[in-house]
């Protein structure tokens, strides 16, 4: 027997398939699923069928079965209710728009999950995510690298973890494109190769509003529409509701379209502007993560990005210390939202990630996102 | 090497029992409620596997016991059966807390019917007090159900003197002894109880077979409607083969008490002694009550119970807490909240329990294990957080 690693399957087919890579490398595979729904609730955990829901177990216990090795599911309902579900309504509630993914990856697969998988004598833990990571030559620091297939990235949900971490966590799929993942399940028979991939965030079965206003519902209160030129326009339904870069809910009539630009929690305001409005060349960022090196002394050039689905644009990120930073484009981007993470990317090497954190505000106009509300599994 | 510790989940078949099924699923296949003699060949087998069963539990009349598919169905027809005929009463249940999920479930539902359900906790040490159980009974109240052996401490319950204080009271008794039989003497009329649940795979028979014991007279309604078996208290064609296997495991297992029972106390006493030596922060739970030979619960502090389970079981180590939901993972038991112990306690909490196959050196191989996954689970420093 190889060395043991913990693979955590969500009883998709890159888990699944991530699980048989690593089999057939010689390690000895240990599969869990966290469970992060109810277990006494078998009706409302059926909403949660995105990933790890109930018809999830069994997938996974099947393809765990298939490769003959152990399989457990673990109760993560607790902790993911108070490391995920929670901090994403808290964040929507003061108008930030969280991407959930990051909490998971570095607090609970790659944290609390590492440390359980240290007291089974296991020193890794892979997942099904489309990301690589290497020891970089010498310095032994661990690097961080997109997933060879580029519609398929998940570096960007992946910045936020530390040099421990890395060091600890295995990509299997990070090297194959999803059709290739595809033909290798279909290959080996695993009883997932055909499963259509999950879009959502796992934990939301629908509208996430609804799952905010369970939450923190309290703490949404009507305030007012104020447009960027000082005219109060209507009043809306609570912070939570609304995203920078959303058009559409706003109920006002303006004879061109009208964007909401900023959400302003002290006040409770969601300040609306036209479409010039929503672009800008500077966000500050907190909390940001440096991977293949110790936060540097001065600027340095990176190509960023401010949400999942978009290309990475040139920029200088400004290291202002005890990780804040500034992340000034070369040319201005499109509804920067606070909450959502910048990630950034090594000029010469567009695959290596430098790191990412959270954007703060965005700089010099008011800031945005529109899509960036982390649809997408990560 | 491994240890299979998880015999209060399910045991081996007997060798014997299944020699004894055989018949019954190969040449004498008949129905055993059919007029021919394919019938009363298998009715033959069937009533006399109903005689064996009654010695084995100290029935008098072995018509008073109905098989049916286990102990959870058992456990569903007497608390359901007895109060939904005994409403000219009143609609008042007691169970103790600690009771089997199939009772407490059971109750649950009858409370979703309308009647009330008083549940009883038990001491600190597991153990029902009658007083408290005597306490909650009322001139309405139709049943009472206490257990003979919690399945997950071991604990035995005074349960004769809390059957006589409920009888006198003109209250039904029902005692799930699921894990008592074959672990320490059962006789259904030395307890003096109305009702009394049993099950083949606890005692080294075959898995979906169990019986309900029904001092006769006892009111009941049924459960599963159909044809006329079991003097219409279970619908379904009889499981002869099934009745055979249990009959002939329970014999067994009872014939075998007076020898098996101090073995596993021994193994048990050892186990405990053991895992209490080899690390600290060990206690065992209900560690105050008499108790059945056959099951060790205990807390390891700092280590949950679904992370040492996995670890236990990756080195061959099979044992349990709680209950299992359907997805596998763990809720923390009812039992040892019941008990009143601290939520970190039941949430590190584990059930061994020994069955005929275990051995020594499977005791002291699983307290070097638990010794060892311990000292790693306590030792696992939180990864850094980014």
């Amino acid at each position: 027997m190889g060395e043991r690693i913990v693979v955590a399957m969500s009883g998709g087919v890159d888990s699944a398939v991530a699980a048989a890579l690593l089999c057939r490398a010689g390690y000895d595979v240990v599969g869990v699923l966290l469970r992060i729904w109810p277990s006494r609730r078998p009706a409302a955990a059926e909403r949660f069928d995105a990933c790890c829901s109930p018809r999830a177990v069994e997938d996974a216990r099947a393809v765990a079965a298939a490769l003959g090795i152990p399989f457990y599911t673990l109760n993560y309902e607790a902790e993911f209710d108070r490391e995920v579900i929670r901090p994403f309504c808290d964040d929507y509630a003061v108008g930030r728009t969280p991407i959930p993914c990051l909490a998971c990856n570095a607090r609970l697969k790659f944290g609390s999950l590492l440390d359980r998988a240290r007291g089974w004598g296991a020193e890794l833990v892979a997942t099904g995510h489309y990301a690589r990571v290497e020891r970089a030559p010498g310095a032994g620091r661990s690097l961080l690298r997109r997933g060879v297939d580029p519609r398929k990235d998940q570096s960007y949900f992946l910045y936020a973890l530390t040099q421990d971490q890395l060091a600890r966590a295995r990509f299997p799929v990070g090297a194959h494109t999803k059709a290739e993942t595809r033909r290798m399940a279909a290959a080996l028979g695993l009883p997932v190769a055909e499963k259509p991939e999950s879009q959502e965030i796992c934990f939301v079965p629908g509208d996430y509003r609804e799952v905010v206003r369970e939450r923190v519902g309290a703490a949404l209160r009507p305030g007012p529409i104020r447009h960027l030129d000082g005219r109060v326009m209507g009043t809306h339904t609570g912070l939570a509701d609304f995203t920078v870069g959303q058009r559409r809910g706003l109920g006002i009539g303006a004879g061109r379209p009208l964007y909401v630009v900023g959400l302003d929690a002290a006040s409770n305001t969601v300040v609306v502007g036209w479409d010039q409005d929503l672009w800008a060349a500077e966000a500050t960022v907190e909390r940001f993560n440096y991977i293949p090196f110790d936060e540097p002394a001065g600027p340095i050039r990176v190509r960023a990005k401010v949400r999942y689905g978009q290309a990475e644009a040139h920029a200088t990120l400004i290291p202002r210390g005890a990780g804040r930073a500034t992340l000034r484009f070369d040319a201005p981007q499109r509804a920067i939202a606070p909450g959502q993470a910048a990630v950034c990317y090594d000029v010469g090497e567009p695959d290596l990630v430098i790191g990412g954190g959270t954007i703060a505000a965005a700089a010099g106009a008011a800031s945005s996102a529109q899509a960036g509300r982390g649809k997408e599994e990560g | 090497m491994r240890a299979y510790l998880d015999y209060s989940a399910t045991t081996p078949l007997a060798p014997e029992a299944l020699a004894a099924m055989r018949p019954y699923l190969e040449g004498r296949f008949g129905n055993a409620s059919s007029l021919h003699a394919w019938g009363r060949e298998a009715r033959a087998g069937l009533e006399g596997a109903r005689a064996d069963l009654a010695r084995a539990v100290g029935a008098r009349d072995p018509q008073g016991l109905v098989f049916l598919s286990g102990g959870t169905e058992a456990d569903n027809l007497a608390v359901k059966g007895a109060a939904r005929h005994g409403t000219a009463r009143g609609r008042h249940v007691v169970v103790s807390a600690i009771e089997h999920h199939a009772v407490l479930e059971a109750a649950a539902v009858l409370e979703a019917e309308g009647f009330s359900v008083t549940r009883v906790p038990p001491g600190g040490d597991g153990r029902m007090d009658p007083d408290a159980v005597e306490a909650a009974l009322r001139p309405d109240t139709i049943l009472a159900a206490v257990m003979l052996v919690n399945n997950e401490t071991g604990a035995i319950q005074p349960l004769a003197e809390i059957a006589a204080r409920c009888r006198a009271r003109g209250v039904l008794v029902h005692a799930d002894c699921v894990q008592a039989l074959g672990k320490i003497p059962v006789d259904v009329e030395a307890l003096g109880v109305d009702l009394a649940a049993f099950s083949a795979h606890k005692v080294y028979g075959p898995k979906g077979i169990g019986a309900l014991y029904a001092r006769p007279g006892t009111p009941m309604t049924a459960l599963v409607h159909g044809g006329f078996q079991e003097r219409s208290r279970r619908a379904g064609t009889e499981d002869v083969a099934g009745a055979v296997g249990f009959a002939r495991a329970a014999r067994l297992a009872v014939d075998a008490l007076p020898q098996d029972g101090p073995r596993l106390a021994g193994l048990r006493d050892r186990l405990e002694a053991g895992l209490l030596a080899a690390a600290p922060g060990v206690r065992v739970n209900a560690a105050g009550a008499p108790r059945a030979p056959h099951i060790a619960n205990l807390a390891f502090d700092g280590a949950a119970a679904e992370s040492l389970l996995i670890a236990l079981d990756l080195e061959g180590v099979a044992a349990s807490a709680g209950a299992a939901c359907s997805s596998g993972s763990l809720e923390p038991s009812h039992v040892l909240l019941a008990m009143g112990l601290a939520p970190e306690r039941c949430a590190s909490s584990l059930r061994f329990s020994l069955g005929r196959g275990t051995t020594a050196d499977e005791i002291e191989y699983t307290i070097g294990v638990v010794a060892r996954a311990l000292e790693r689970l306590r030792g696992a420093v939180p990864a850094g957080v980014g």
